[in-house]
């Protein structure tokens, strides 16, 4: 490779983002704008019995009042991961809610005005009937007898069950074990929380009959597709889909949202006026999706020597009151493959029951079912290590799956036919220890405990997958997702020595415009400043699936240096005609194009991409331009891994969690850009920190967001933390040209249970062995104290 | 409707306004500046910070009509003749942003804090950004990036 790959570079983004000039959906005017206010409602379950919009229509500045009638033509939105059998039992929303509700947040009406103040007023003069109903919460408790029913077509709110792995293998090593270690445990509900929430504007055009929608979107071709094929019944070139700048997304920007198709089609009513709706927090925090929020009961088998022989699970996962786009693939396919984490476990089995309740749509968030996976893996084997008396290093390294057993299939298939690719999980631990000073910290705990303090160590070696996925793995035959998951690029170079790449993936943060031109710049040999990257537009990017996954740079990066090679073959022609050599006597160094052997006579790549572009001298047969267009479908995902330790300090008086060190050793691959790579890690642990310590949504018993607002939703600020410590090693990914794996997700599937796991340790002395996240003082003051002693 | 005119960037304005319309909503939608972003709409998030008569002040819950008379610098007017402010420069230096949406106002406070601590220490900082919120960097880079911008306003590198 060239020098431009493995660079720590500045950003090429960030000018405008450090100056107030880049745009954000709510920072787009247009001319004759009007404002679209969403009416929610304000119950968990009921049925609409009618909604009288007559008083809103006649306040100052109002221009439309909608209901769900008015787009009864418009389907329901789709469910595109259908996994776990849920064919028959899909409910999605609807572009405004029509006869009934099933969580506090749904859309009912829309008040379209001449300014955001005056929609927002007319909202309270809308009025509806609403028969209200029982409601239901919790995810097993959903599927109880009396359990109040959501849908008809799911008896006991059961929307799929999905299993994995092999139940009588399971059951065996459980009976022969040693010793079997159960758990209840509880992954609880998180709420994302970009700081920029979602918003969009709809643009009809009376004269082409067609639209355009700009949204806060992660994929905006898959909104197109799902919008004009799906929802609104017409052909993928009657919409053109933008995603202006997006403040972060963490998933919750994948899916399709009713607001998308609502601008568009009010635009449409209003006679092509431009609609803008801009979420507000607290919409943000009722109608966008939500992440995690499992109820499981696991056990796990060993040998008496700390072998692990067997796991198996059992989980609730509320998918809420209607179904997300993709919600059905998140606790199965994403989060049950991955139950044998970094280990050779022999017999693992999983069972899922994703039901029904009355919350808000639980759909990916950052991690996205491996979070859960990688927690439940690695509580399980410090419950192991704690009940034979060991190290938990020890049950780990006794465990890994060894660098020779690469590629390496998990046990009973849960994989479903894929293959780790490759790791070294030793090695990330041994690199880890070394960094932490091991020896020396628990001795400094032996200390600290004579002394009075609960100080603690707590380990996550942890395996994510990402770049999601092979098509034939994935698709509707496999997993069930209802498409492709390639990704495209196309490269050009122009006349001017200037490359312009288009990627289908779509930055919201990940700094894609300078980590793609890094790739197509080292590879052509020029400067990155000469590569631009464009991307999140239907018009002028080729279809690709967007960001998620970890994929943007295993399967989106991969296109783009697919297509450099495809135009350094052709400028190996072009140029070997300049030179008048044969084609077969030429090389490409360093951004050009000489006989072998002699590189003082060579052709640069501008020179040859001038060459091609004014094309009037090339080889017979040859197209002009310096042009390719790649579509590439991964062979296999990638497998990111690493360990994790977390180091904290626990106030026995108060309960109170202090975090004295992280340390994070990952092994992600090859790093295009190791400044990019940091950030992503440190971000993506300190989301992990904030589900062990302070997160989580909670709904009360009538359904209501009591945690509806920052002011009551507890996200991770600066003073609660330390400096992140990071380390890596690197381990090539045998799946792509350059051994990429994917860094976006690894930090939060890895941290979480690192800090329970050091909470635990901590309380260790108190005979504690599980604390449900997040470990608030209260809950640890009450672990504390709930032995019996007092907390002496 | 009011009339309020107020210094925003070195430029006076003189506008009619609703009473009750929230400074960020004039700064935003009515002079067009829209750099300054909102988050949360209740004081938490810090998105909306702004400088107000050379303080931070969360601009979604202060009304424009307190603003009267007030000057106020957003994050448009902080680079001077094209040069950024070392803070700016520091949040590019230290890769102290990714999506960018909470920075104009993490940037405001940086440049309030190291206003009246030109010398903070870690923990200084770390307190001194409390009122803003960011979901992309752990704030570590944020940390930096201030750290870079108090030892070069300091003189040195």
């Amino acid at each position: 490779m060239g020098k431009a790959i493995g660079q720590a570079i500045k950003r090429k983004e960030d000018p405008r983002l450090i100056t107030g000039q880049a745009k954000y959906l709510d920072d787009i005017q247009l001319p004759g704008m009007v404002y679209a206010a969403v009416l929610r409602s304000p119950y968990a379950h009921a049925n609409i019995k009618s909604i009288d919009t007559s008083e809103a229509e006649s306040q100052p500045g109002v221009v439309g009042v909608f209901t769900g009638k008015d787009f009864a033509d418009l389907n329901p939105l789709p469910c595109a991961w259908q996994a776990g059998g849920v064919n028959n039992n899909a409910n999605t929303p609807r572009t405004l809610e029509i006869d009934k509700v099933t969580f506090t947040g749904a859309g009912v009406a829309v008040v379209v005005a001449e300014s955001r103040y005056a929609a927002e007023d007319a909202l309270q003069y809308i009025h509806v009937d609403y028969e209200v109903l029982p409601t239901v919460v919790d995810a097993k408790k959903a599927t109880e007898p009396g359990a109040p029913q959501l849908h008809e077509n799911a008896p006991n709110n059961i929307c799929m069950e999905w299993t994995c792995g092999d139940e009588a293998g399971t059951d065996k090593a459980l009976g022969e074990a040693d010793v079997v270690v159960k758990q209840a445990i509880r992954n609880q509900r998180l709420l994302p929380t970009p700081m920029d929430s979602r918003g969009a504007i709809g643009i009809y055009s009376p004269v082409s009959e067609d639209y355009t929608v700009y949204m806060t979107s992660q994929c905006p071709h898959i909104m197109r597709l799902l919008m004009t094929a799906f929802v609104f019944g017409m052909p993928e070139s009657k919409m053109r889909c933008i995603s202006p700048h997006v403040g972060g997304g963490f998933g919750t920007k994948i899916f399709l949202y009713p607001e998308y198709c609502m601008v568009a089609a009010v635009s449409k009513k209003l006679g092509g006026l431009p609609v803008k709706w801009m979420e507000t927090r607290r919409e943000n925090y009722v109608a966008t999706s939500h992440g995690r929020d499992h109820v499981t009961e696991f056990e796990v088998a060993a040998k008496s020597d700390g072998t692990i022989t067997g796991l198996k699970v059992e989980t609730y996962a509320n998918l809420g009151g209607i179904l997300s786009t993709i919600a059905p693939g998140i606790p199965t396919t994403l989060y049950g493959r991955m139950l044998s984490g970094v280990y050779k476990i022999p017999n693992i089995y999983c069972k899922v029951y994703g039901t029904y309740t009355n919350t808000g749509m639980v759909d990916a968030y950052r991690g996205a079912g491996r979070p859960e996976a990688s927690y439940l893996v690695e509580r399980a084997v410090d419950l192991v290590a704690q009940e034979l008396g060991m190290d938990p290093t020890e049950v780990r390294r006794k465990n890994f799956i060894p660098p020779e057993a690469f590629p390496y299939a998990p046990a009973s298939n849960i994989l479903n036919g894929l293959k780790y690719d490759s790791g070294n999980y030793a090695g990330a631990l041994d690199k880890a220890l070394e960094l932490i000073d091991y020896k020396n910290l628990r001795k400094e705990q032996e200390e600290a405990r004579k002394a009075g303090r609960l100080m603690g160590i707590g380990f996550s070696s942890y395996v994510e997958i990402c770049g999601v996925a092979p098509s034939a793995w994935v698709g509707l035959n496999g997993e069930g997702w209802g498409a492709g998951l390639w990704e495209s690029a196309n490269v050009r170079v122009h006349l001017t020595g200037q490359v312009v790449v288009t990627t289908g993936s779509q930055p919201h943060g990940q700094g894609h415009e300078t980590t793609m031109a890094q790739i197509a710049a080292d590879l052509l040999g020029m400067d990155v400043a000469d590569v631009r990257v464009e991307h999140s537009d239907t018009l002028g990017t080729p279809f690709g699936y967007g960001t998620y996954g970890s994929r943007s740079a295993t399967v989106g990066g991969t296109a783009i240096y697919n297509s450099v090679q495809k135009i350094i073959e052709k400028a190996k022609k072009i140029g070997a005609h300049m030179l008048e050599a044969a084609p077969e006597d030429v090389t490409f160094e360093d951004g050009k194009v000489f006989v072998k052997g002699s590189p003082d006579k060579a052709k640069t790549i501008q020179e040859v991409a001038l060459a091609a572009a004014v094309a009037y001298d090339l080889p017979a047969g040859t197209e002009p331009f310096l042009d390719d267009t790649t579509y590439y479908d991964p062979p296999n995902c990638t497998y990111p891994f690493g360990t994790h330790v977390c180091i904290v300090e626990v106030d026995k008086d108060s309960g109170h969690v202090q975090i004295k060190r992280y340390l994070a050793v990952d092994d992600v691959g090859k790093k295009i850009n190791p400044l990019i790579v940091d950030g992503q890690i440190h971000g993506g642990v300190v989301q992990g920190v904030g589900q062990a310590l302070w997160e989580g949504a909670m709904y009360d018993d009538n359904g209501q967001l009591v945690s509806g607002s920052l002011m009551d939703y507890a996200l991770p600020k600066a003073h609660y933390l330390p400096m992140i410590e990071t380390d890596s090693t690197e381990t090539p990914s045998p799946v792509n040209p350059m051994g990429i794996k994917g860094a976006g997700e690894a930090g939060t599937i890895a941290s979480a249970q690192a800090v329970v796991n050091a909470v635990v340790d901590a309380l260790a002395p108190y005979g504690i062995k599980h604390i449900d996240m997040p470990l608030t003082p209260q809950k640890v003051w009450e672990a504390i104290h709930s032995n019996g002693n007092g907390g002496n | 409707m009011t009339e309020i005119t107020v210094n925003v960037n070195g430029k006076s304005y003189t506008r009619e306004i609703e009473p009750r319309m929230l400074l960020v909503h004039f700064i935003r939608d009515v002079l067009g500046l829209t750099g300054t972003n909102i988050g949360c709409e209740t004081s938490v998030c810090g998105a909306c910070t702004i400088l107000m008569d050379g303080q931070a002040v969360k601009s979604c819950t202060q009304l424009a009509v307190q603003a009267d008379g007030s000057d106020v610098t957003t994050i448009e007017g902080l680079a001077s003749n094209g040069d950024l402010h070392p803070v700016q420069e520091g949040f590019w230096e230290k890769h102290g942003l990714q999506c960018g949406y909470c920075t104009p106002g993490m940037i405001m406070s940086g440049v309030d804090l190291l206003k009246n601590n030109p010398n903070p220490t870690e923990d200084e900082i770390r307190h001194g950004i409390e009122g803003n919120l960011c979901r992309c960097t752990g704030y570590h880079n944020i940390v930096k990036a201030i750290q870079y911008a108090a030892e070069k306003m300091q003189g040195g590198n």
